[in-house]
């Protein structure tokens, strides 16, 4: 008697769980799908718990100012930038060239032109490499600074030439922010190094207060970096020095050997233990791997040593074309404080066709 | 007993008749294979409308499926921007793969595996995926111009953009090395 029961049962468990497997299926295929871009930010800069006093805009003494060494071009804008560590927590700095953050740190990054603040942008970390990206625009008495639409806004600050600054939009943030192996980019070693770079373009000097490698080691804040390290770019001379530095901080985030465009074989960054640079190996008479339209003609290679006319690197950095220039985004007008640096360094190099010096006894 | 056992029919007869509805139309084949379903997401999208060059058909312009995703025929040459009234904000071209507008003038991209001329030979599924996202060329370099609709393809879930990228790598290969756009006329 319980046999035929047992056996019915188990038939008709069998049929019910292939159609609960199917409803569930029914019911996956019918919910709501978003893809993962819409994470809740902070409605307003000050809800980021930039300020002690949001009515005088006195930051809050507990974060810490920096200043990366070798800072990004964005059309000359001014800038300032803190980070705050939840108390209690210390960086991982075991990967030299990939700080880890703990969870609740956050970054501002504040852009002036002309004296008047005109954006703050703003990083938090959620956990587990998840960060959030924001951007807070100010009003033009500069009491509000509610959050900048999803897509940024073009024509925030007129600069030179009818040109006009943009605030980027949130997945622009992570085009350069989330392309290497690091999302943080100005807040590492090399950036924060004790042995700042003098002939950095655009360098500042150190603010008040503000901490480098040497007063996070102090603290305590960072875990396993030696004490006294001071990381500096090996170079030939200070040009090279401040070019090779110009180029990873502007250029690195996109074009190195970890990230997503590392299929290019383009590395402009600078890894801590890099002893030759690799610019060297990846871009010094390396043909281009696509040609873009408007390059003049005959430029054909990456740089060409001793030739900077014919190297496609100052091309695409001396232009915004919106299909030559680079960086590709972020930026309106030319720096040509750095594209002059560029072209001396390449200028300095010696060319390929040079007769490499050598002795003739050595060849046999 | 009888009970139990019309109900197990019942549930068995309904999830067969569910399992013949679902594979009839596709939805279970789309479930297990991303380039059936990127075919259908393809198909759905409107990609053919821009991608594939119309001409003169049994019943007016439609794409040629010859040149299936093929984009702008290189040999059509456009080099100006047509003169529009002050009413008119953008226009197209007769083969629906060139568009004019403020942006200056677009070309739709050949959406085959050609590996000299498709647009996809160096882009790997996460570049393609955050191409769409970000509307910008291989995920980081030059924006996307008009008329390519990425603001809506953005919705679009992950595993849907890769179905799309598994079904457009194995479609025929053209070769047609569609020109780069115009800057537009200050
Ligand atoms: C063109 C590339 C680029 C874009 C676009 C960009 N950033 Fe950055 N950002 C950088 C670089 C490089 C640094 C470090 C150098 C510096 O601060 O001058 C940086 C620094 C920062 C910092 C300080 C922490 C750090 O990583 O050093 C914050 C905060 C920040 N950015 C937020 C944002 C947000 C939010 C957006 C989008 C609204 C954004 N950024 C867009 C390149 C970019
Ligand atoms: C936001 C990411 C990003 C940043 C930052 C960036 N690039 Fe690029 N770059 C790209 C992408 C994407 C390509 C490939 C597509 C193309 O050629 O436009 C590229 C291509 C290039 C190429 C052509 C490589 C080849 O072999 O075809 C050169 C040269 C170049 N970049 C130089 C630079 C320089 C110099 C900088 C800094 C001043 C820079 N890039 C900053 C994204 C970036
Ligand atoms: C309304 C017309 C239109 C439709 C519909 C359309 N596209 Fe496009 N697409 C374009 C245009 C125009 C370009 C070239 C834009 C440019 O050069 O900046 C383009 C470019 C592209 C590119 C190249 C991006 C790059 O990196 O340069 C891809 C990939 C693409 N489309 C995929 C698709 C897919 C997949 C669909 C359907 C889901 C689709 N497009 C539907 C007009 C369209």
């Amino acid at each position: 008697m319980s046999a035929p029961f047992l056996a019915g049962s188990r038939r008709g468990g069998a049929t019910l769980g292939a159609a609960l497997a199917l409803s569930a299926m029914l019911a996956a295929l019918a919910e709501p799908v978003r893809p993962s871009f819409g994470e809740a930010v902070p409605p307003d800069l000050f809800a980021t718990g930039l300020y002690a006093d949001p009515a005088t805009r006195s930051v809050d003494p507990a974060h810490l100012a920096f200043s990366p060494q070798y800072p990004l071009w964005t059309d000359g804008a001014a800038k300032r930038r803190w980070i705050s560590l939840p108390p209690g927590t210390r960086i991982n700095a075991s990967d030299p060239d990939r700080w880890l953050f703990p969870a609740g740190t956050r970054f501002w990054k504040e852009f002036a032109f002309d004296g008047q603040p005109v954006e703050t942008r703003y990083m938090e970390h959620l956990g587990e490499g998840r960060w959030v990206f924001a951007a807070y625009e100010w009003s033009a008495d500069g009491q509000d600074a509610p959050l900048a639409p999803e897509r940024g806004r073009a024509g925030a600050w007129p600069l030179q030439g009818g040109r006009a600054h943009a605030i980027p939009g949130r997945s622009d943030c992570r085009v350069c922010h989330g392309s290497g192996p690091a999302p943080v980019l100005g807040f590492s070693a090399l950036q924060l190094s004790p042995d700042r770079d003098p002939a950095a373009p655009h360098a500042e000097p150190l603010p008040a207060g503000a901490v480098d490698l040497a007063a996070l080691v102090e603290r305590g804040l960072v875990e396993g970096v030696p004490a006294g390290l001071a990381p500096r770019i090996p170079a030939a001379d200070p040009v090279e020095r401040a070019a090779l530095g110009y180029l990873h901080a502007n250029c690195g985030h996109c074009h190195d050997d970890r990230g997503a465009l590392a299929d290019l074989g383009f590395d402009l960054a600078h890894g801590l233990d890099d002893a030759t640079p690799a610019v060297r190996a990846t871009a010094f008479g390396v043909t281009l791997k696509d040609p873009p339209a408007g390059l003049p003609e005959g430029v054909g290679l990456r740089i060409a040593p001793g030739a900077p006319e014919a190297s496609a690197l100052l091309h695409r950095a001396g232009s915004r074309d919106r299909l030559l220039q680079m960086p590709p985004l972020g930026t309106a007008l030319v720096d040509e404080e750095a594209l002059a640096l560029l072209a001396r360094w390449i200028a300095n190099q010696p060319r390929a066709e040079d007769p490499a010096p050598h002795i003739e006894g050595d060849l046999r | 007993m009888m009970f139990l056992k019309a109900v197990a029919t019942m549930f068995l007869g309904l999830s067969f008749i569910l399992l013949v509805a679902l594979t009839s139309n596709g939805l279970v084949a789309q479930q297990v294979d991303p380039v059936a379903r990127g075919e259908y997401l393809v198909n759905t999208s409107g990609c053919h409308d821009c991608h594939t060059p119309w001409a003169l058909g049994a019943n007016g312009p439609e794409p040629d499926m010859s040149r299936a995703l093929s984009g702008h025929p290189a040999d059509l040459q456009v080099d100006a921007q047509p003169e529009l009234s002050e009413a008119w904000v953008w226009a197209g071209n007769p083969t629906n793969t060139a568009y004019a507008g403020p942006w200056g003038v677009s070309f739709t991209a050949n959406l085959t595996p050609d590996p000299e001329t498709g647009v996809l030979r160096d882009m790997s599924e996460a570049q393609f995926v955050d191409t769409i996202r970000n509307g910008r060329h291989k995920g980081q370099g030059r924006p996307i111009l008009p008329p390519m609709p990425w603001p809506a393809y953005r919705n679009m879930t992950d595993e849907d953009l890769g179905a799309i990228y598994a079904y457009l790598k194995q479609v025929p290969s053209i070769r047609n090395a569609v020109p780069e756009p115009l800057a537009p006329v200050q």
